[in-house]
Protein backbone atom coordinates (compact mmCIF):
# COMPACT_ATOMS: atom_id res chain seq x y z
CA UNK A 1 0.00 0.00 0.00
CA UNK A 2 1.24 3.20 -1.31
CA UNK A 3 2.56 6.09 1.23
CA UNK A 4 0.51 9.13 1.94
CA UNK A 5 3.42 11.68 0.57
CA UNK A 6 4.64 10.00 -2.60
CA UNK A 7 1.13 11.08 -4.63
CA UNK A 8 2.01 14.70 -5.34
CA UNK A 9 0.60 15.85 -8.25
CA UNK A 10 3.14 15.88 -11.16
CA UNK A 11 2.86 19.22 -13.59
CA UNK A 12 2.08 22.13 -11.07
CA UNK A 13 1.82 24.68 -13.95
CA UNK A 14 -1.89 23.39 -15.00
CA UNK A 15 -4.82 24.90 -14.21
CA UNK A 16 -5.75 23.24 -10.46
CA UNK A 17 -8.92 21.93 -11.71
CA UNK A 18 -8.15 20.05 -14.40
CA UNK A 19 -5.15 18.31 -12.65
CA UNK A 20 -7.86 17.41 -10.11
CA UNK A 21 -10.39 15.94 -12.75
CA UNK A 22 -7.49 14.49 -14.71
CA UNK A 23 -7.22 11.03 -12.15
CA UNK A 24 -10.89 10.45 -12.86
CA UNK A 25 -10.61 11.02 -16.74
CA UNK A 26 -7.61 8.55 -16.25
CA UNK A 27 -9.15 5.55 -14.38
CA UNK A 28 -12.72 5.72 -16.57
CA UNK A 29 -12.03 3.28 -19.32
CA UNK A 30 -10.71 0.97 -17.10
CA UNK A 31 -13.62 1.51 -14.72
CA UNK A 32 -15.70 0.85 -17.27
CA UNK A 33 -14.63 -2.13 -18.11
CA UNK A 34 -14.62 -3.06 -14.31
CA UNK A 35 -18.80 -2.33 -13.41
CA UNK A 36 -19.49 -3.94 -16.74
CA UNK A 37 -19.05 -6.94 -14.21
CA UNK A 38 -20.53 -5.36 -11.09
CA UNK A 39 -24.05 -5.48 -12.71
CA UNK A 40 -23.58 -9.20 -11.67
CA UNK A 41 -23.21 -8.52 -8.02
CA UNK A 42 -26.59 -6.74 -8.11
CA UNK A 43 -28.32 -9.07 -9.95
CA UNK A 44 -26.91 -11.90 -7.88
CA UNK A 45 -28.83 -10.02 -4.32
CA UNK A 46 -31.79 -9.41 -6.86
CA UNK A 47 -32.43 -13.28 -7.71
CA UNK A 48 -31.77 -14.39 -4.24
CA UNK A 49 -35.63 -12.72 -3.59
CA UNK A 50 -37.11 -14.82 -6.50
CA UNK A 51 -37.46 -18.72 -7.20
CA UNK A 52 -35.45 -17.78 -10.59
CA UNK A 53 -35.12 -21.75 -12.00
CA UNK A 54 -33.58 -22.84 -15.72
CA UNK A 55 -36.47 -24.58 -16.07
CA UNK A 56 -39.48 -22.66 -16.20
CA UNK A 57 -39.62 -19.07 -18.04
CA UNK A 58 -41.87 -17.80 -15.13
CA UNK A 59 -40.19 -16.46 -11.74
CA UNK A 60 -42.02 -14.64 -9.27
CA UNK A 61 -40.61 -12.71 -5.77
CA UNK A 62 -40.68 -14.92 -2.74
CA UNK A 63 -39.56 -12.50 -0.49
CA UNK A 64 -36.60 -13.71 2.26
CA UNK A 65 -37.93 -17.50 2.13
CA UNK A 66 -34.31 -18.33 -0.04
CA UNK A 67 -32.85 -17.00 2.95
CA UNK A 68 -34.81 -18.49 5.96
CA UNK A 69 -34.65 -21.53 3.95
CA UNK A 70 -31.16 -21.96 4.08
CA UNK A 71 -30.44 -20.60 7.25
CA UNK A 72 -32.73 -23.90 8.74
CA UNK A 73 -31.53 -26.08 6.26
CA UNK A 74 -28.53 -28.86 7.60
CA UNK A 75 -26.72 -28.82 4.22
CA UNK A 76 -26.39 -25.06 4.62
CA UNK A 77 -24.14 -25.90 7.91
CA UNK A 78 -22.20 -28.53 6.65
CA UNK A 79 -21.61 -27.01 3.57
CA UNK A 80 -20.24 -23.77 5.62
CA UNK A 81 -17.96 -26.26 7.94
CA UNK A 82 -16.76 -27.91 4.94
CA UNK A 83 -15.55 -24.48 3.34
CA UNK A 84 -13.88 -23.44 6.75
CA UNK A 85 -12.43 -26.83 7.07
CA UNK A 86 -10.68 -27.11 3.48
CA UNK A 87 -9.44 -23.60 4.01
CA UNK A 88 -8.28 -23.13 7.45
CA UNK A 89 -6.33 -26.43 7.44
CA UNK A 90 -5.06 -26.09 3.18
CA UNK A 91 -3.75 -22.09 4.76
CA UNK A 92 -2.22 -23.64 7.34
CA UNK A 93 -0.23 -26.05 6.04
CA UNK A 94 0.70 -23.91 2.95
CA UNK A 95 1.96 -21.19 5.64
CA UNK A 96 3.93 -23.36 7.71
CA UNK A 97 5.06 -25.41 4.70
CA UNK A 98 6.45 -22.43 2.21
CA UNK A 99 7.23 -20.09 5.31
CA UNK A 100 9.78 -23.12 6.40
CA UNK A 101 11.19 -23.90 2.59
CA UNK A 102 11.67 -20.12 2.33
CA UNK A 103 13.99 -20.08 5.17
CA UNK A 104 16.02 -23.23 4.26
CA UNK A 105 16.03 -21.22 0.59
CA UNK A 106 17.71 -18.40 2.19
CA UNK A 107 22.02 -19.23 1.84
CA UNK A 108 22.36 -18.46 -1.62
CA UNK A 109 24.41 -21.57 -2.50
CA UNK A 110 23.71 -22.83 -6.02
CA UNK A 111 21.94 -25.54 -5.04
CA UNK A 112 19.03 -22.80 -3.75
CA UNK A 113 19.50 -20.89 -6.17
CA UNK A 114 18.39 -23.57 -8.99
CA UNK A 115 15.74 -24.86 -6.71
CA UNK A 116 13.56 -21.59 -6.36
CA UNK A 117 13.30 -21.65 -9.99
CA UNK A 118 12.31 -25.38 -9.95
CA UNK A 119 9.68 -24.89 -7.22
CA UNK A 120 7.91 -22.10 -9.00
CA UNK A 121 6.71 -24.62 -11.67
CA UNK A 122 3.55 -26.20 -9.62
CA UNK A 123 2.52 -22.85 -8.86
CA UNK A 124 2.26 -22.29 -12.78
CA UNK A 125 -0.08 -25.54 -12.87
CA UNK A 126 -3.92 -24.86 -13.43
CA UNK A 127 -5.39 -26.41 -10.00
CA UNK A 128 -8.11 -28.62 -12.87
CA UNK A 129 -4.63 -29.87 -13.95
CA UNK A 130 -3.20 -30.19 -11.17
CA UNK A 131 -5.83 -32.83 -10.39
CA UNK A 132 -5.31 -34.75 -13.43
CA UNK A 133 -1.62 -35.17 -12.42
CA UNK A 134 -2.42 -36.39 -8.89
CA UNK A 135 -5.26 -38.78 -10.68
CA UNK A 136 -2.41 -40.23 -12.34
CA UNK A 137 -0.36 -41.13 -9.13
CA UNK A 138 -3.15 -42.04 -6.90
CA UNK A 139 -4.75 -44.26 -8.83
CA UNK A 140 -5.35 -47.20 -7.10
CA UNK A 141 -4.46 -49.35 -10.45
CA UNK A 142 -1.60 -47.81 -12.02
CA UNK A 143 -0.17 -44.97 -9.10
CA UNK A 144 2.63 -44.87 -7.97
CA UNK A 145 1.93 -43.43 -4.49
CA UNK A 146 0.31 -47.10 -4.34
CA UNK A 147 3.41 -48.57 -4.62
CA UNK A 148 4.55 -46.19 -2.99
CA UNK A 149 2.57 -46.77 0.24
CA UNK A 150 3.10 -50.48 0.12
CA UNK A 151 6.47 -50.31 1.09
CA UNK A 152 4.80 -48.74 4.55
CA UNK A 153 2.44 -51.36 4.99
CA UNK A 154 -0.27 -49.52 3.73
CA UNK A 155 -2.39 -51.52 1.05
CA UNK A 156 -5.25 -49.65 -1.08
CA UNK A 157 -5.24 -46.49 0.32
CA UNK A 158 -8.73 -45.19 -1.10
CA UNK A 159 -7.54 -41.20 -1.56
CA UNK A 160 -10.29 -39.34 -2.88
CA UNK A 161 -13.16 -42.04 -3.60
CA UNK A 162 -13.72 -42.55 0.59
CA UNK A 163 -15.11 -39.99 2.60
CA UNK A 164 -12.45 -40.24 5.40
CA UNK A 165 -9.48 -39.35 2.79
CA UNK A 166 -10.87 -37.07 -0.07
CA UNK A 167 -11.07 -34.10 2.05
CA UNK A 168 -6.93 -34.72 2.94
CA UNK A 169 -6.68 -35.84 -1.05
CA UNK A 170 -8.00 -32.44 -2.13
CA UNK A 171 -5.79 -30.24 0.71
CA UNK A 172 -2.79 -32.35 -0.62
CA UNK A 173 -3.42 -31.11 -4.16
CA UNK A 174 -3.96 -27.67 -2.77
CA UNK A 175 -1.00 -27.48 -1.37
CA UNK A 176 1.36 -29.13 -4.32
CA UNK A 177 0.35 -25.94 -6.30
CA UNK A 178 -0.26 -23.13 -3.76
CA UNK A 179 2.95 -23.53 -1.41
CA UNK A 180 4.89 -21.70 -4.18
CA UNK A 181 3.07 -18.62 -3.82
CA UNK A 182 3.68 -18.08 0.05
CA UNK A 183 7.32 -19.28 -0.84
CA UNK A 184 7.40 -16.35 -3.02
CA UNK A 185 6.03 -13.82 -1.12
CA UNK A 186 8.07 -15.11 2.33
CA UNK A 187 11.46 -15.49 0.31
CA UNK A 188 10.08 -11.62 -1.30
CA UNK A 189 10.53 -10.32 2.18
CA UNK A 190 13.66 -12.19 3.20
CA UNK A 191 15.81 -10.31 0.41
CA UNK A 192 13.80 -7.07 1.61
CA UNK A 193 14.96 -7.40 4.84
CA UNK A 194 17.70 -4.83 6.12
CA UNK A 195 21.28 -5.92 7.50
CA UNK A 196 22.47 -4.67 9.76
CA UNK A 197 20.23 -5.48 12.45
CA UNK A 198 21.21 -9.31 12.35
CA UNK A 199 24.96 -7.79 11.86
CA UNK A 200 24.41 -6.68 15.29
CA UNK A 201 22.66 -9.87 16.69
CA UNK A 202 25.98 -11.67 15.69
CA UNK A 203 27.95 -9.59 17.38
CA UNK A 204 26.08 -9.67 20.56
CA UNK A 205 26.34 -13.62 19.98
CA UNK A 206 22.57 -14.22 19.83
CA UNK A 207 21.53 -17.38 18.67
CA UNK A 208 19.65 -18.87 16.10
CA UNK A 209 16.70 -19.54 17.58
CA UNK A 210 16.56 -15.89 19.52
CA UNK A 211 17.47 -14.36 15.98
CA UNK A 212 14.74 -16.17 14.26
CA UNK A 213 12.10 -15.15 16.84
CA UNK A 214 13.19 -11.58 17.74
CA UNK A 215 14.20 -10.15 14.64
CA UNK A 216 13.49 -12.08 11.05
CA UNK A 217 9.52 -13.66 12.38
CA UNK A 218 8.49 -9.99 13.24
CA UNK A 219 9.97 -8.40 9.93
CA UNK A 220 8.79 -11.06 7.60
CA UNK A 221 4.76 -10.65 9.15
CA UNK A 222 3.95 -8.10 6.94
CA UNK A 223 4.33 -10.05 3.89
CA UNK A 224 3.04 -13.64 5.92
CA UNK A 225 -0.28 -11.33 5.89
CA UNK A 226 0.09 -10.64 2.44
CA UNK A 227 0.40 -14.44 1.49
CA UNK A 228 -2.32 -15.78 3.86
CA UNK A 229 -4.80 -12.72 2.44
CA UNK A 230 -4.52 -14.25 -1.26
CA UNK A 231 -4.72 -17.96 0.02
CA UNK A 232 -7.00 -17.67 2.73
CA UNK A 233 -9.64 -15.94 0.23
CA UNK A 234 -9.25 -18.42 -2.53
CA UNK A 235 -8.76 -21.27 -0.16
CA UNK A 236 -12.70 -20.10 0.86
CA UNK A 237 -14.07 -20.33 -2.55
CA UNK A 238 -12.01 -23.25 -3.54
CA UNK A 239 -13.89 -24.73 -5.85
CA UNK A 240 -11.65 -26.24 -9.50
CA UNK A 241 -10.13 -28.33 -7.42
CA UNK A 242 -12.96 -30.08 -5.42
CA UNK A 243 -14.83 -30.17 -8.79
CA UNK A 244 -12.62 -31.71 -10.99
CA UNK A 245 -11.26 -34.34 -8.32
CA UNK A 246 -14.76 -35.74 -7.09
CA UNK A 247 -17.75 -32.92 -7.75
CA UNK A 248 -17.94 -32.76 -4.58
CA UNK A 249 -17.75 -36.39 -3.18
CA UNK A 250 -17.87 -39.19 -2.20
CA UNK A 251 -21.14 -38.52 -0.43
CA UNK A 252 -21.44 -34.82 0.73
CA UNK A 253 -17.14 -35.29 1.72
CA UNK A 254 -16.25 -32.01 -0.17
CA UNK A 255 -19.22 -29.86 -0.66
CA UNK A 256 -18.51 -26.48 0.07
CA UNK A 257 -20.56 -23.49 -0.28
CA UNK A 258 -19.62 -22.90 -3.60
CA UNK A 259 -19.89 -26.39 -4.75
CA UNK A 260 -23.50 -26.69 -3.04
CA UNK A 261 -24.09 -23.13 -5.08
CA UNK A 262 -23.23 -24.68 -8.01
CA UNK A 263 -24.89 -28.18 -7.59
CA UNK A 264 -28.24 -26.63 -6.58
CA UNK A 265 -27.99 -23.93 -9.64
CA UNK A 266 -27.06 -26.59 -12.37
CA UNK A 267 -28.11 -29.80 -11.33
CA UNK A 268 -31.34 -28.98 -9.49
CA UNK A 269 -31.77 -25.69 -11.78
CA UNK A 270 -32.94 -23.81 -8.95
CA UNK A 271 -30.84 -20.15 -9.37
CA UNK A 272 -32.69 -18.32 -6.56
CA UNK A 273 -32.07 -20.91 -4.15
CA UNK A 274 -28.62 -20.70 -4.65
CA UNK A 275 -27.99 -17.57 -4.35
CA UNK A 276 -27.78 -16.64 -0.53
CA UNK A 277 -25.26 -19.06 -0.07
CA UNK A 278 -23.05 -17.78 -2.77
CA UNK A 279 -23.72 -14.03 -0.82
CA UNK A 280 -22.79 -15.17 2.37
CA UNK A 281 -19.65 -16.75 0.90
CA UNK A 282 -19.01 -13.52 -0.33
CA UNK A 283 -19.60 -11.47 2.94
CA UNK A 284 -17.69 -13.58 4.68
CA UNK A 285 -14.35 -13.82 2.39
CA UNK A 286 -14.69 -9.64 2.23
CA UNK A 287 -15.16 -9.19 5.99
CA UNK A 288 -12.08 -11.52 6.54
CA UNK A 289 -10.11 -9.73 3.68
CA UNK A 290 -10.71 -6.56 5.13
CA UNK A 291 -9.87 -7.43 8.53
CA UNK A 292 -6.04 -8.90 7.30
CA UNK A 293 -5.39 -5.97 5.58
CA UNK A 294 -6.17 -3.81 8.57
CA UNK A 295 -4.24 -5.84 10.34
CA UNK A 296 -1.16 -5.93 7.39
CA UNK A 297 -1.14 -2.36 7.01
CA UNK A 298 -0.85 -1.63 11.05
CA UNK A 299 2.41 -3.91 10.72
CA UNK A 300 4.01 -2.87 7.78
CA UNK A 301 3.52 0.88 9.07
CA UNK A 302 5.27 -0.52 12.49
CA UNK A 303 7.79 -2.54 10.68
CA UNK A 304 8.51 0.78 9.02
CA UNK A 305 8.45 2.77 12.23
CA UNK A 306 5.93 5.38 11.44
CA UNK B 1 34.52 -16.40 37.24
CA UNK B 2 38.39 -16.62 36.64
CA UNK B 3 39.78 -16.95 33.04
CA UNK B 4 40.20 -20.39 32.84
CA UNK B 5 36.77 -20.87 33.32
CA UNK B 6 35.40 -18.30 31.07
CA UNK B 7 38.02 -19.61 28.10
CA UNK B 8 36.40 -22.81 28.84
CA UNK B 9 32.65 -21.76 28.44
CA UNK B 10 33.60 -19.78 25.17
CA UNK B 11 35.27 -22.98 23.86
CA UNK B 12 32.06 -25.47 24.64
CA UNK B 13 29.23 -22.65 22.85
CA UNK B 14 31.75 -22.26 19.90
CA UNK B 15 32.14 -26.47 19.77
CA UNK B 16 27.60 -26.23 19.75
CA UNK B 17 27.58 -24.21 17.60
CA UNK B 18 29.56 -25.87 15.32
CA UNK B 19 27.89 -28.87 15.58
CA UNK B 20 24.75 -26.97 14.88
CA UNK B 21 26.10 -25.61 12.22
CA UNK B 22 27.07 -28.59 10.18
CA UNK B 23 23.76 -30.76 11.63
CA UNK B 24 21.99 -27.71 10.10
CA UNK B 25 23.83 -27.51 6.76
CA UNK B 26 22.61 -31.61 6.50
CA UNK B 27 18.92 -30.93 7.70
CA UNK B 28 18.58 -28.11 5.49
CA UNK B 29 19.49 -29.64 2.08
CA UNK B 30 17.69 -32.73 3.33
CA UNK B 31 14.28 -30.63 4.00
CA UNK B 32 14.88 -29.42 0.64
CA UNK B 33 15.07 -32.02 -0.96
CA UNK B 34 12.45 -34.02 0.14
CA UNK B 35 10.26 -31.18 -0.52
CA UNK B 36 11.55 -31.24 -3.99
CA UNK B 37 10.68 -34.42 -4.66
CA UNK B 38 7.23 -33.51 -3.50
CA UNK B 39 7.29 -30.81 -5.59
CA UNK B 40 8.48 -32.19 -8.98
CA UNK B 41 8.05 -35.96 -9.00
CA UNK B 42 4.53 -35.50 -9.91
CA UNK B 43 5.83 -33.15 -12.91
CA UNK B 44 8.43 -35.92 -14.12
CA UNK B 45 5.49 -38.49 -13.56
CA UNK B 46 3.01 -36.42 -15.85
CA UNK B 47 6.17 -36.82 -18.44
CA UNK B 48 7.07 -40.18 -17.73
CA UNK B 49 3.40 -41.09 -18.58
CA UNK B 50 2.85 -39.57 -21.44
CA UNK B 51 5.20 -41.55 -23.79
CA UNK B 52 3.99 -44.47 -21.97
CA UNK B 53 2.16 -46.98 -23.67
CA UNK B 54 -1.17 -48.58 -22.62
CA UNK B 55 0.49 -51.82 -21.98
CA UNK B 56 2.95 -50.70 -19.77
CA UNK B 57 1.44 -48.45 -17.62
CA UNK B 58 0.61 -50.43 -14.69
CA UNK B 59 4.50 -50.60 -14.29
CA UNK B 60 5.59 -48.35 -12.09
CA UNK B 61 9.39 -48.44 -13.44
CA UNK B 62 11.22 -46.40 -15.24
CA UNK B 63 12.24 -48.50 -18.10
CA UNK B 64 9.88 -48.72 -20.64
CA UNK B 65 9.19 -48.33 -24.35
CA UNK B 66 8.53 -44.63 -25.43
CA UNK B 67 5.95 -44.11 -27.87
CA UNK B 68 4.38 -41.14 -28.88
CA UNK B 69 0.98 -42.58 -29.47
CA UNK B 70 -0.87 -40.89 -26.86
CA UNK B 71 0.27 -37.39 -28.30
CA UNK B 72 -0.96 -38.09 -32.01
CA UNK B 73 -4.51 -39.97 -29.89
CA UNK B 74 -4.86 -36.80 -28.11
CA UNK B 75 -3.83 -34.40 -30.95
CA UNK B 76 -5.31 -35.77 -33.70
CA UNK B 77 -7.98 -38.10 -32.48
CA UNK B 78 -9.35 -34.97 -30.21
CA UNK B 79 -10.32 -31.14 -30.76
CA UNK B 80 -7.79 -30.78 -27.98
CA UNK B 81 -5.63 -28.54 -30.72
CA UNK B 82 -8.57 -26.65 -30.88
CA UNK B 83 -9.19 -26.13 -27.47
CA UNK B 84 -5.48 -25.66 -27.07
CA UNK B 85 -5.72 -22.25 -30.09
CA UNK B 86 -9.03 -21.14 -28.21
CA UNK B 87 -7.91 -20.86 -24.36
CA UNK B 88 -4.77 -19.04 -26.14
CA UNK B 89 -6.65 -16.63 -27.82
CA UNK B 90 -8.95 -15.56 -25.17
CA UNK B 91 -6.36 -15.47 -22.38
CA UNK B 92 -4.32 -12.78 -24.50
CA UNK B 93 -6.70 -10.78 -25.74
CA UNK B 94 -8.52 -10.82 -21.98
CA UNK B 95 -4.34 -9.51 -20.81
CA UNK B 96 -4.43 -7.05 -23.93
CA UNK B 97 -7.61 -5.45 -22.93
CA UNK B 98 -6.32 -5.40 -19.15
CA UNK B 99 -3.05 -3.62 -20.17
CA UNK B 100 -4.45 -1.13 -21.96
CA UNK B 101 -7.63 -0.25 -19.24
CA UNK B 102 -5.31 -1.10 -16.51
CA UNK B 103 -1.94 0.58 -17.01
CA UNK B 104 -3.77 3.84 -16.48
CA UNK B 105 -5.62 2.78 -13.36
CA UNK B 106 -2.38 1.59 -12.03
CA UNK B 107 -0.77 5.04 -12.71
CA UNK B 108 -3.50 7.12 -11.27
CA UNK B 109 -3.61 5.50 -8.32
CA UNK B 110 -0.21 5.68 -7.84
CA UNK B 111 0.40 9.41 -8.90
CA UNK B 112 -2.28 11.24 -7.96
CA UNK B 113 -4.27 12.02 -4.99
CA UNK B 114 -8.64 11.50 -5.68
CA UNK B 115 -10.98 11.48 -3.38
CA UNK B 116 -12.09 7.84 -2.41
CA UNK B 117 -8.43 7.13 -3.85
CA UNK B 118 -8.02 4.01 -1.18
CA UNK B 119 -11.53 3.10 -1.90
CA UNK B 120 -11.16 2.55 -5.76
CA UNK B 121 -8.31 0.74 -4.89
CA UNK B 122 -9.36 -1.80 -2.06
CA UNK B 123 -12.69 -2.10 -4.26
CA UNK B 124 -10.22 -3.40 -7.38
CA UNK B 125 -8.80 -5.64 -5.01
CA UNK B 126 -11.78 -7.02 -3.73
CA UNK B 127 -13.12 -8.09 -7.06
CA UNK B 128 -9.78 -10.57 -6.99
CA UNK B 129 -11.89 -12.23 -4.12
CA UNK B 130 -15.18 -12.16 -5.25
CA UNK B 131 -16.46 -15.75 -5.70
CA UNK B 132 -16.32 -17.08 -9.21
CA UNK B 133 -19.49 -18.71 -8.81
CA UNK B 134 -21.19 -15.94 -7.48
CA UNK B 135 -20.28 -13.84 -10.38
CA UNK B 136 -20.48 -16.39 -13.20
CA UNK B 137 -23.92 -17.56 -12.42
CA UNK B 138 -25.60 -14.31 -12.65
CA UNK B 139 -23.14 -13.36 -15.50
CA UNK B 140 -24.56 -16.51 -17.01
CA UNK B 141 -27.99 -15.31 -17.03
CA UNK B 142 -27.26 -12.37 -18.70
CA UNK B 143 -25.03 -13.80 -21.32
CA UNK B 144 -27.90 -16.03 -22.49
CA UNK B 145 -30.39 -12.94 -22.68
CA UNK B 146 -27.79 -10.75 -24.57
CA UNK B 147 -26.12 -13.48 -26.59
CA UNK B 148 -22.76 -13.34 -25.25
CA UNK B 149 -23.06 -16.94 -23.97
CA UNK B 150 -20.55 -18.82 -25.80
CA UNK B 151 -18.52 -16.55 -27.34
CA UNK B 152 -15.02 -14.70 -27.33
CA UNK B 153 -16.02 -11.73 -26.08
CA UNK B 154 -18.11 -12.58 -23.74
CA UNK B 155 -15.41 -14.92 -22.21
CA UNK B 156 -12.28 -12.06 -22.43
CA UNK B 157 -14.78 -9.70 -20.62
CA UNK B 158 -15.32 -11.69 -17.80
CA UNK B 159 -11.47 -12.64 -17.48
CA UNK B 160 -10.99 -8.93 -16.47
CA UNK B 161 -11.77 -10.23 -13.07
CA UNK B 162 -8.59 -12.35 -13.33
CA UNK B 163 -6.27 -10.16 -14.71
CA UNK B 164 -7.25 -6.85 -14.15
CA UNK B 165 -6.79 -6.78 -9.82
CA UNK B 166 -3.20 -8.52 -10.22
CA UNK B 167 -1.96 -5.89 -13.41
CA UNK B 168 -3.24 -3.28 -11.33
CA UNK B 169 -1.42 -3.90 -7.67
CA UNK B 170 1.59 -4.65 -9.28
CA UNK B 171 1.99 -1.71 -11.62
CA UNK B 172 0.96 0.90 -8.97
CA UNK B 173 3.84 -0.57 -7.39
CA UNK B 174 6.31 -0.12 -10.16
CA UNK B 175 5.21 3.98 -10.90
CA UNK B 176 5.26 4.63 -7.11
CA UNK B 177 9.27 3.22 -7.64
CA UNK B 178 9.81 5.89 -10.20
CA UNK B 179 10.64 9.38 -8.81
CA UNK B 180 8.56 11.99 -9.76
CA UNK B 181 11.67 14.08 -10.85
CA UNK B 182 11.82 12.54 -14.17
CA UNK B 183 8.13 13.31 -14.63
CA UNK B 184 9.06 17.13 -13.92
CA UNK B 185 12.13 16.78 -16.37
CA UNK B 186 10.28 15.54 -19.13
CA UNK B 187 7.32 18.20 -18.12
CA UNK B 188 10.46 20.73 -18.81
CA UNK B 189 10.58 20.06 -22.48
CA UNK B 190 7.86 20.50 -22.88
CA UNK B 191 6.03 17.26 -23.44
CA UNK B 192 1.91 17.29 -22.03
CA UNK B 193 1.54 14.42 -19.43
CA UNK B 194 0.04 12.08 -21.62
CA UNK B 195 3.47 12.34 -23.68
CA UNK B 196 5.41 12.04 -20.56
CA UNK B 197 2.93 8.64 -19.36
CA UNK B 198 3.93 7.03 -22.71
CA UNK B 199 7.11 8.18 -23.61
CA UNK B 200 8.94 7.85 -20.33
CA UNK B 201 7.29 5.94 -17.66
CA UNK B 202 5.57 3.07 -19.83
CA UNK B 203 9.05 2.64 -20.98
CA UNK B 204 10.56 2.19 -17.88
CA UNK B 205 8.06 -0.08 -16.15
CA UNK B 206 8.46 -2.23 -19.33
CA UNK B 207 10.13 -4.89 -17.60
CA UNK B 208 7.85 -5.59 -14.93
CA UNK B 209 4.71 -4.38 -17.33
CA UNK B 210 5.94 -7.83 -19.38
CA UNK B 211 6.70 -10.09 -16.02
CA UNK B 212 2.70 -8.92 -15.15
CA UNK B 213 0.99 -9.51 -18.15
CA UNK B 214 2.43 -12.98 -18.24
CA UNK B 215 1.56 -13.51 -15.06
CA UNK B 216 -1.89 -12.51 -15.45
CA UNK B 217 -1.92 -14.96 -18.34
CA UNK B 218 -1.13 -17.42 -16.20
CA UNK B 219 -3.88 -17.07 -14.45
CA UNK B 220 -6.12 -16.94 -17.17
CA UNK B 221 -4.72 -19.63 -18.77
CA UNK B 222 -5.51 -21.97 -15.76
CA UNK B 223 -9.03 -20.56 -15.09
CA UNK B 224 -12.02 -23.01 -14.34
CA UNK B 225 -14.63 -21.78 -13.24
CA UNK B 226 -15.93 -19.19 -16.13
CA UNK B 227 -15.17 -21.18 -18.72
CA UNK B 228 -17.12 -23.73 -17.31
CA UNK B 229 -20.01 -21.84 -16.94
CA UNK B 230 -19.87 -18.91 -19.66
CA UNK B 231 -18.62 -21.23 -22.38
CA UNK B 232 -20.40 -24.41 -24.41
CA UNK B 233 -19.38 -26.11 -27.68
CA UNK B 234 -18.14 -23.39 -30.03
CA UNK B 235 -15.40 -22.08 -27.16
CA UNK B 236 -13.31 -24.74 -25.25
CA UNK B 237 -10.15 -24.24 -22.84
CA UNK B 238 -7.42 -26.76 -22.01
CA UNK B 239 -8.57 -27.38 -18.27
CA UNK B 240 -12.53 -28.29 -18.99
CA UNK B 241 -11.31 -30.14 -22.29
CA UNK B 242 -8.63 -31.95 -20.11
CA UNK B 243 -11.35 -32.81 -18.15
CA UNK B 244 -12.89 -34.84 -20.52
CA UNK B 245 -10.03 -37.53 -20.41
CA UNK B 246 -10.50 -38.84 -16.99
CA UNK B 247 -14.67 -38.96 -17.58
CA UNK B 248 -14.55 -41.92 -19.85
CA UNK B 249 -15.70 -45.43 -18.30
CA UNK B 250 -12.10 -46.48 -19.30
CA UNK B 251 -9.26 -44.19 -18.71
CA UNK B 252 -6.55 -44.01 -20.78
CA UNK B 253 -3.92 -42.57 -18.73
CA UNK B 254 -1.44 -42.09 -21.08
CA UNK B 255 -3.86 -39.60 -22.75
CA UNK B 256 -4.68 -38.31 -19.34
CA UNK B 257 -0.65 -37.45 -18.73
CA UNK B 258 -0.40 -36.15 -22.87
CA UNK B 259 -3.29 -33.57 -21.81
CA UNK B 260 -1.97 -32.74 -18.93
CA UNK B 261 1.41 -32.06 -19.96
CA UNK B 262 0.11 -29.68 -22.69
CA UNK B 263 -1.64 -27.83 -20.99
CA UNK B 264 1.30 -27.35 -18.41
CA UNK B 265 4.14 -26.44 -21.10
CA UNK B 266 3.71 -22.81 -22.16
CA UNK B 267 2.95 -21.73 -18.32
CA UNK B 268 6.59 -23.51 -17.37
CA UNK B 269 7.79 -21.64 -20.41
CA UNK B 270 6.31 -18.27 -19.17
CA UNK B 271 7.78 -18.87 -16.01
CA UNK B 272 11.12 -19.54 -16.86
CA UNK B 273 11.07 -15.98 -18.21
CA UNK B 274 9.40 -14.34 -15.96
CA UNK B 275 11.47 -16.00 -13.01
CA UNK B 276 13.35 -12.73 -12.42
CA UNK B 277 10.67 -10.78 -11.71
CA UNK B 278 8.11 -12.99 -10.31
CA UNK B 279 9.26 -12.31 -6.78
CA UNK B 280 8.68 -8.79 -6.97
CA UNK B 281 5.51 -8.88 -9.01
CA UNK B 282 3.95 -11.29 -6.32
CA UNK B 283 4.93 -8.83 -3.88
CA UNK B 284 2.03 -6.14 -5.25
CA UNK B 285 4.16 -3.60 -4.11
CA UNK B 286 1.75 -4.20 -1.59
CA UNK B 287 3.77 -4.67 1.88
CA UNK B 288 5.51 -1.28 1.63
CA UNK B 289 2.93 0.41 3.79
Amino acid sequence: MPSEGKNIPVNYNEIPRTIKRRPYYIITPGMIVLIGILIPFILAIFLSFTNYSFKSMHWRFVGVRNWTDMLTNVDFYHALLITLIYAVSATVVQMVLGTVIALLLKKDTLYSKVLKVLFTFPLMVAPAIAVLIWQLMTSNTVGVLEKFLNVFGVFNFPWASSYKTSMFTAVLIDTWVNTPFILLLVLAGIQSLPKSPFEAAQVDGASAWFTFKTLTFPMLKPFMYIALLFRLMAALQEFGVIFSLSKGGPGDSLMNISLTAYMTAFKYSRVGVAMPYLLVLWVIINYSAKAIVNRQRKLARQAQGL
Amino acid sequence: MDNNQMDSKLRNSYQRRKKFKVLGAVGRNLGLTVYAVFALFPLLWMVLCSFKPDTEMYNTVFRFHPTTANYSAVLIGTDYFKAFYQNFVVSALAVLITIVAGVPIAYALARYNFKKKENVAFTILSFKFAPEILVSLPVFLIFQKIGLYDTYFGLIWVYQLVTMPLLIWVLRGYFEDISVEIEQAAQLDGYRWYEIFLKTLVPLIKPGLVSVALLAFIFAWNDFTFPLILSGSSIQTITITSLRYLASDTVHYGQVAVASTIAVLPEVIACLFIQKHLVRGLSFGAVKG
